[in-house]
C-alpha cells in the first residue's frame, strides 16, 4: 500500500518536472528573438563599433594627456570640464520636440546646466593661458 | 543626413583631441581651446540640425540662460578659487548626466532606443550606468566643492563601519541596476538617483582638504565616464570619444597627483588622513621646544639681495594669504639686484594639479622661470638661498630618512641642499601630514612669522 503511494507520487512529481521543463524551453525560445529584436532597436549602431570608438579614445587620451605639461594641468581640467558637457547634445535631442512633456523639462534643465559649464569652462580655461606669458627678452 | 551628422560629429571629437594636444606647450594651448570651442560648436550645430529637434525657443533660452552664467562666474572668479570652481562644474555635468539619462528613459522615442516600458535591455543598462556615475559626480562633487569653499570643515570626517556601509551601499547600487534593466520602472530609475547620490556623498566626506586635488582630478574622471554612459545611450560617437579622452584625463591626473604624495588612489579614497588624530600624536610633540632661528623681513632682504641665486618654493599657504603679487614684486626687485631667481613647483603644491602654476601666471610670472620638480631638484645644492613660503610637508626631509612618517617614500624638494632657508610660516604648527619638519630647526634655517603676503610686502619695503 505505502509502495503503491510513493510510486505515485514519484510519478506526479516527474510529470511536473517535465511540464516545468517544457514550459521554460516555451519560454526561453520566446525570450532569445525578442532580446535580439531589443538589440536591434537600440539604434542603427551596433555596440561592437561604439565599444571600439570607445576603446580607442581611451588610448588616444591615455597618450595626449600624457603630453600635457604639467605647467599646463589646471586649464588641462578647464577644458575637460568644457568639452565633457558635450553631453548637451542628449539634452538637446530632449528639449527639440515640439509638444511640451517631463522628457522637454529635463532636456531643457539639461541644457542650461550643461551650457554652464561650456561657456564657464571655456572662458576660464581662456583666462587662465592668457596669463602664462614667457619671459620677456631683455 | 545621417552620415552627414555622424562625420560632423567625428570632426567635433577631433576637434576635441587637439584642444588636448594643444596643451602640451603653452605657446599652442590657446590655440587648443578655440579649437575645442570650436567643436563644440560643431556638435550643437549638428544636433540641432536633426530632424527630430523642432522647437528651438526653449533651447536658446537655456542656453542663453545658462551660458550668461556661466560667463560671468569664469570672468569674476578669483583665481585662488579655482579648485572649488572647477568642482562645482563638475557636479553641473554628473546633474546634466543625470537629466539627460532621464528624458531618454521618459521619451525614448527621441533617442530611437525603443518605446516607453520597452527599451532595450542595453540601453538600460548604458542609461542606469550613466545615471549612477552622473548622481554620484553630482554629490561628490558638491561636497568637495563645500569643503574648498570652506562651506564645511575640511577635515575628514569618519565614523565607525563606514567602508562598510559604503560597499554595502555599492552592492544595493548593483542589484538596482540589474533590476532596472529588467522591469523598467520610474521608481527604480529614481531610487537608483537618490542611492548615487547618497554614495557620492558619502565617498567625499572622509577625504581631507590637501588630498582634495585627488578628489578634483577623480570627480573629473568620474564626469568623463557619466558623458561616455550617455554616449552609448544615444549611440553618439563625439560622446563616447569625449567621454573616453576627459575620463582617461582626469584618472592620469590623479595617478600623478597620488604619486606625488607617495599613496595609493585607494589610500586617499579610504580617506580619514590629516585628520586631526595624526596632527596631535606623532613624534612632532617632543620636539616642540627647541629653539629656532627666527628673522625679520629686514634680515630676509638683506640675505637674499647678498645672494647670487634664489629659489622660491611656494606652497597652498601662499594661495591662502593672496601673496603671488607680493611675491613677484619681491622678485622683480631681486632681478634687478643680479640676483637668479627660479620658482619651484611640487606636483601637490596648491589644491588642484597646476594651481600654483596658474597663480604664479596670474601675477605675471614668465613660465619659463617656474619649474617643476625633476627639472629643479639638482639645482638646490648649488643655490645660496632657498625662500619657503606656504610651503611645509613638501621639503621635509622625513620623507627621506625616517622610515616610521606617514609621508615616508614621498618625493620632496631637496631644500635642505642650499646654503640658506627662509621659510616664511605663521606659526611652529606642523603641516597637513602633522609631521613636525626637522628643517625648522637646522643651523641654516631662519623662520620668517608673519603673514605669507606682509612678509613680501615687508621684504620689498626693506629692499627699496
Amino acid at each position: 500500500m505505502e509502495k503503491q503511494e510513493l510510486i505515485e507520487k514519484a510519478e506526479n512529481l516527474a510529470n511536473q518536472a517535465k511540464e516545468l521543463a517544457e514550459a521554460v524551453a516555451a519560454q526561453s525560445t520566446e525570450i532569445v528573438p525578442a532580446v535580439a529584436q531589443a538589440a536591434e532597436a537600440s539604434g542603427g549602431t551596433p555596440f561592437i563599433y561604439l565599444f571600439t570608438a570607445f576603446v580607442l579614445a581611451c588610448f588616444v587620451g591615455y597618450y595626449v594627456v600624457w603630453s600635457v605639461t604639467p605647467a599646463l594641468h589646471s586649464p588641462l581640467m578647464g577644458v575637460t570640464n568644457a568639452i565633457s558637457s558635450v553631453i548637451i547634445v542628449g539634452a538637446l535631442i530632449a528639449a527639440g520636440p515640439a509638444d511640451m512633456n517631463l522628457s522637454k523639462i529635463f532636456g531643457f534643465i539639461a541644457v542650461v546646466l550643461a551650457s554652464v559649464n561650456i561657456f564657464g569652462g571655456f572662458v576660464v580655461t581662456n583666462r587662465m593661458l592668457s596669463m602664462f606669458k614667457k619671459k620677456p627678452k631683455a | 543626413m545621417e552620415n552627414l551628422s555622424a562625420f560632423a560629429y567625428l570632426a567635433a571629437a577631433i576637434c576635441f583631441i587637439m584642444a588636448l594636444r594643444g596643451l602640451s606647450s603653452p605657446e599652442t594651448a590657446r590655440r587648443g581651446n578655440m579649437l575645442g570651442i570650436i567643436g563644440m560648436v560643431i556638435a550643437v550645430l549638428t544636433t540641432l540640425a536633426m530632424p527630430n529637434v523642432l522647437s528651438y525657443e526653449l533651447i536658446l533660452a537655456g542656453i542663453v540662460i545658462g551660458g550668461g552664467i556661466g560667463t560671468v562666474i569664469a570672468r569674476k572668479i578669483e583665481m585662488t578659487a579655482l579648485p572649488q570652481l572647477v568642482a562645482a562644474f563638475h557636479s553641473l555635468v554628473g546633474a546634466a548626466a543625470v537629466f539627460v539619462a532621464g528624458a531618454a528613459f521618459y521619451a525614448p522615442e527621441a533617442y530611437n532606443i525603443g518605446e516607453s516600458g520597452n527599451i532595450a535591455v542595453a540601453s538600460l543598462l548604458e542609461m542606469g550606468l550613466g545615471t549612477a556615475i552622473g548622481a554620484i559626480t553630482f554629490s561628490g562633487s558638491l561636497v568637495a566643492f563645500g569643503k574648498l569653499q570652506g562651506i564645511f570643515r575640511s577635515a575628514p570626517v569618519t565614523f565607525a563601519g563606514q567602508h562598510k556601509l559604503n560597499a554595502l551601499l555599492g552592492l544595493l547600487m548593483a542589484v538596482l541596476l540589474v533590476w532596472f534593466c529588467m522591469d523598467q520602472n520610474p521608481s527604480t530609475f529614481w531610487m537608483i538617483v537618490i542611492l548615487a547620490t547618497v554614495l557620492g556623498f558619502l565617498l567625499i566626506i572622509p577625504i581631507g582638504g590637501a588630498d582634495m586635488p585627488v578628489v578634483v582630478s577623480m570627480l573629473n574622471s568620474y564626469s568623463g565616464w557619466a558623458a561616455c554612459g550617455i554616449g552609448f545611450t544615444l549611440a553618439n560617437t563625439a560622446l563616447i570619444v569625449t567621454g573616453a579622452l576627459v575620463g582617461a584625463s582626469g584618472a592620469i591626473l590623479s595617478y600623478i597627483m597620488c604619486k606625488g604624495m607617495n599613496r595609493s588612489i585607494i589610500n586617499v579614497i579610504l580617506g580619514g588622513f590629516g585628520g586631526e588624530d595624526s596632527s596631535a600624536g606623532g613624534a612632532g610633540g617632543q620636539v616642540e621646544d627647541r629653539p629656532v632661528k627666527s628673522g625679520s623681513a629686514a634680515d630676509a632682504a638683506f640675505i637674499m639681495k647678498n645672494a647670487s641665486s634664489v629659489i622660491i618654493v611656494p606652497g597652498y599657504g601662499m594661495a591662502v594669504a593672496q601673496a603671488q603679487h607680493a611675491l613677484r614684486e619681491m622678485a622683480d626687485l631681486l632681478k634687478e639686484e643680479g640676483v637668479k631667481v627660479r620658482y619651484a613647483i611640487h606636483p601637490v603644491a596648491g589644491r588642484m594639479p597646476g594651481h600654483m602654476n596658474v597663480l604664479l601666471a596670474e601675477a605675471s610670472v614668465p613660465y619659463d622661470e617656474v619649474l617643476e620638480l625633476e627639472e629643479i631638484n639638482r639645482d638646490f645644492a648649488q643655490t645660496e638661498v632657498v625662500f619657503v613660503i606656504g610651503a611645509n610637508d613638501v621639503t621635509n626631509p622625513a620623507a627621506k630618512t625616517d622610515k616610521a612618517s606617514p609621508i615616508y617614500g614621498m618625493p620632496i624638494l631637496d631644500v635642505e641642499k642650499a646654503q640658506q632657508v627662509l621659510f616664511v610660516k605663521r606659526g611652529m604648527a606642523a603641516g597637513y601630514a602633522g609631521v613636525q619638519n626637522e628643517l625648522f630647526f637646522r643651523d641654516n634655517t631662519m623662520m620668517l612669522f608673519g603673514d605669507a603676503k606682509h612678509m613680501c610686502e615687508g621684504i620689498v619695503k626693506a629692499m627699496e
